[in-house]
């Protein structure tokens, strides 16, 4: 590795680190109302709808809003996809999806996951991929950020008109904050720049090209680069073309990879220094932010060392060279965004292993928008309470006690996608509908369906894309995979929020263990690996290590 | 049914604004600003469209720069990629066989050795290039004059580091071939 090597690396984790306040700051503002040009554009919005934004809503009702607004994205992109080809700006004429694909695809996108069992610039119309697929990226992703919202004014709340109205917010106010505020601005932003750098922008038909040679080559087209910025920043992943970001058209240049890296993991970074400003303390914003950052660059150096190792061009693109591919697989796979650069089946096994621990860690190494922080909350309570267990006192968090209730929420938000990882990777390797789909013999086939499994699971996206996936048997498993990874964790955060909300804060005292120094940092990332492990060990033992191992002997499957 | 009615409403509003207006808006401005490269970077030849700049084409002629090996078969309308192992027996093959075709040492590190993850990677690295240069000049018949010429247009195509710092320093093989037709 060359010092320019190392000094682009350290560009990408310093710019984080730069802009977290920044935007941080800024959208705490947007979250509390505090910005009035904002806030009287919102109410032309909330007037136009006849919507009343002003009352604010219990758990259960927030809730319900959210699962009804979700159904309904859920229905319209089905019905968009299996329609697709009576639907307008269809220039190559590309038909309706199966009902087993559209599924898929629509629980991918409505979940935030954003799984490619589609091929992209075969499969999707402009239409399908703008209405369907675009619009999911920022609902889906606006989303998350509502249900941190509610998880943060369940334990920020103290007063007692507060607290006996038990009440979280209101659902439309900080879904529309977050969309118009947020997404929309920094995806105008970024799909500026990556048109000037050669992403495509257009609804044209494809063109046809004679080659120097005399082929022919026909040259796609499409509104690639509005989706693409949103696709990033949103942590969705879902690529306009089948190869996603290792595209030219997507990903022409070193500075659309640098910015689509740095907005990948920009808003959930950001969102810990949001998360301490409206928790009344900076200081445990950046504890969970230190603890994020430590397990990413661990797991960083782990990747770009085992694939300078192994030290091969395959699956990846010249623009960006193996230590861009490298960062990129170690980023989307922390931050919840399916997209890749590089193919990760083709990088070293125990690349492909971080990769999937990064997944099953449960996506809180900053993670999705939103869900990312709620998670690692979760991870922090849980901390909080063993903690509690070891010296014999009450736990508390942010002076509120944790009690049965909550644990049981975490456990079970914990389990849920921890069991379909295992039960769903157990019965594809015991049947032959699971098998057929396999690229590899040896190991790395086993990986290919943990992968699957995980990405669908911790609402990723990303792929060991040698597995085939578009088969009646993994689009419909891993629709419901994905269904129980995101709302059996967003329903436990909200029952949380709501038995948080109502609970008296006491004063810190000389024996609450304070969550916001060095130690407690350490604490929750030992929390968080064991966790982990213990359930993941012996699969990854399987796959990607064995694989590992067996490669630096020489040994070819 | 008042629920459904209100998040209807909200939803079909966000769908609107992020699903048309926003697409559209950006369209309008990347036309505006950025025609040719909102439009695929698009490269003609006596007013014939050759290509785009930023995607691969088979060069099969030995009096040409080839670009890396496609998967895909430089379909540019169906990118893919191997997705083969580092420790696959399918890889390994592949790459001897890559080797023999292009007379190069397996373990070399050419680019040439390796199927790109779009299968239309546009560019290939300076040894790529400077591997190449022997049998393009034999091919075109080229002096020892010609040459040197034809290595320093290598040296001029080859782009650096975006502002010194990001990505690898590359060759874009279409661009280069262009101006081999052009000069030899």
């Amino acid at each position: 590795m060359s010092a320019l090597d190392f000094f682009e690396i350290l560009l990408c984790f310093g710019t984080i680190i730069i802009l977290t306040p920044i935007l941080g700051k800024y959208m705490a503002l947007v979250f509390e109302g505090k910005i009035s040009f904002f806030n009287s554009l919102e109410n032309v919005v909330y007037r136009l709808l006849g919507l009343d934004t002003q009352k604010e809503m219990n758990w259960i009702d927030y809730t319900k809003n959210l699962l009804v607004f979700n159904l309904m994205g859920f229905i319209f992109v089905l019905a968009i996809l299996i329609f697709q080809g009576h639907l307008p700006f269809n220039p190559q004429h590309i038909a309706g999806l199966s009902i087993p694909l559209a599924f898929n695809v629509a629980v991918s996108f409505v979940t935030n996951t954003n799984w490619q069992s589609y091929g992209g610039e075969n499969t999707m119309s402009y239409f399908s991929q703008m209405m369907a697929l675009g619009t999911q990226n920022f609902l889906s992703a606006a989303t998350g950020v509502t249900v941190l919202l509610a998880l943060v004014r369940g334990l920020s709340r103290k007063s007692i008109e507060e607290r006996e109205s038990k009440t979280l917010g209101n659902f439309w106010k900080d879904l529309t904050r977050t969309i118009l505020f947020i997404l929309i601005p920094l995806s105008i932003l970024l799909s500026i720049v990556l048109v000037k750098e050669g992403t495509i922008q257009n609804f044209s038909a494809y063109i046809h090209a004679t080659t120097i040679e005399g082929k022919d080559q026909l040259i796609p087209g499409g509104p690639a680069a509005s989706q693409i910025a949103i696709k990033q920043l949103g942590t969705n992943g879902g690529g306009f073309f089948n190869v996603n970001s290792a595209h030219p058209f997507e990903n022409p240049t070193p500075l659309t990879n640098w910015l689509s890296l740095i907005s990948i993991l920009l808003i959930p970074a950001a969102l810990t220094y949001t998360y301490g400003l409206m928790i009344g303390s900076k200081k445990q914003g950046w504890a969970i932010f230190a603890a994020m950052m430590i397990t990413l660059i661990i797991g960083t150096i782990i990747i770009i060392r085992a694939d300078l190792a192994v030290n091969m061009m395959e699956g990846k693109e010249t623009r960006f060279g193996i230590i861009n591919s490298s960062m990129w697989t170690s980023w989307t796979t922390a931050a919840s965004n399916g997209s890749v650069n590089a193919m990760i089946s083709s990088q070293a096994p125990i690349a492909g292993g971080i990769a999937m621990l990064n997944i099953m860690l449960g996506e809180i190494i900053f993670g999705g928008v939103g869900c990312g922080l709620y998670g690692m909350i979760l991870f922090v309570i849980l901390t909080v309470f063993l903690s509690g267990l070891m010296v014999g006192r009450t736990p508390e968090y942010l002076g509120k006690k944790i009690e049965s209730r909550e644990i049981k929420m975490i456990i079970l938000a914990i389990l849920a996608p921890s069991a379909c990882i295992l039960l769903g990777s157990a019965l594809a390797i015991s049947t032959t509908a699971g098998l057929s789909s396999l690229s590899h013999h040896g190991p790395h086939g086993l990986s290919e369906i943990l992968y699957a499994f995980t990405s669908a699971a911790g609402n990723n996206g990303s792929a060991l894309a040698g597995l085939n996936a578009n088969t009646n048997f993994y689009n419909f498993l891993l629709g419901i995979t994905m269904i129980i990874g995101r709302f059996a964790i967003l329903i436990p955060v909200m029952a949380i929020a709501g038995s948080m909300v109502s609970k008296k804060a006491t004063p810190a005292s000389f024996g609450t263990l304070s969550t916001d120094n060095p130690i407690f940092v350490v604490l929750l990332i030992g929390v968080i690996v064991i966790v982990g492990a213990l359930t993941f060990l012996p699969a990854l033992s399987l796959g990607p290590i064995v694989e590992q191992i067996l490669m630096n002997k020489g040994i070819l499957f | 049914m008042k629920t459904i009615l209100n998040n209807l409403k909200i939803f079909l509003f966000f769908i609107f604004l992020t699903g048309i207006i926003y697409p559209f808006f950006i369209t309008g401005i990347s036309q505006g600003l950025f025609q040719n490269e909102a439009n695929g970077s698009i490269i003609s030849k006596n007013g014939k469209i050759i290509g785009s700049s930023l995607l691969a084409q088979e060069f099969k002629g030995k009096q040409y720069f080839c670009p890396r090996p496609s998967m895909s078969n430089y379909d540019s309308s169906a990118s893919s990629a191997s997705n083969l192992s580092p420790d696959s027996l399918a890889l390994s093959e592949n790459i001897a066989k890559r080797a023999l075709e292009n007379n190069l040492d397996i373990k070399s590190n050419d680019d040439l050795l390796y199927s790109s993850g779009s299968g239309l990677d546009p560019h290939i690295s300076p040894l790529s290039a400077e591997n190449q240069i022997d049998r393009i000049a034999k091919a075109r018949g080229l002096s020892e004059v010609k040459i040197l010429e034809l290595k320093k247009l290598v040296l001029n195509y080859t782009e650096h580091r975006q502002f010194e710092v990001l990505g690898r320093t590359r060759i874009n093989v279409l661009k280069l071939n262009l101006e081999l037709d052009k000069k030899f």
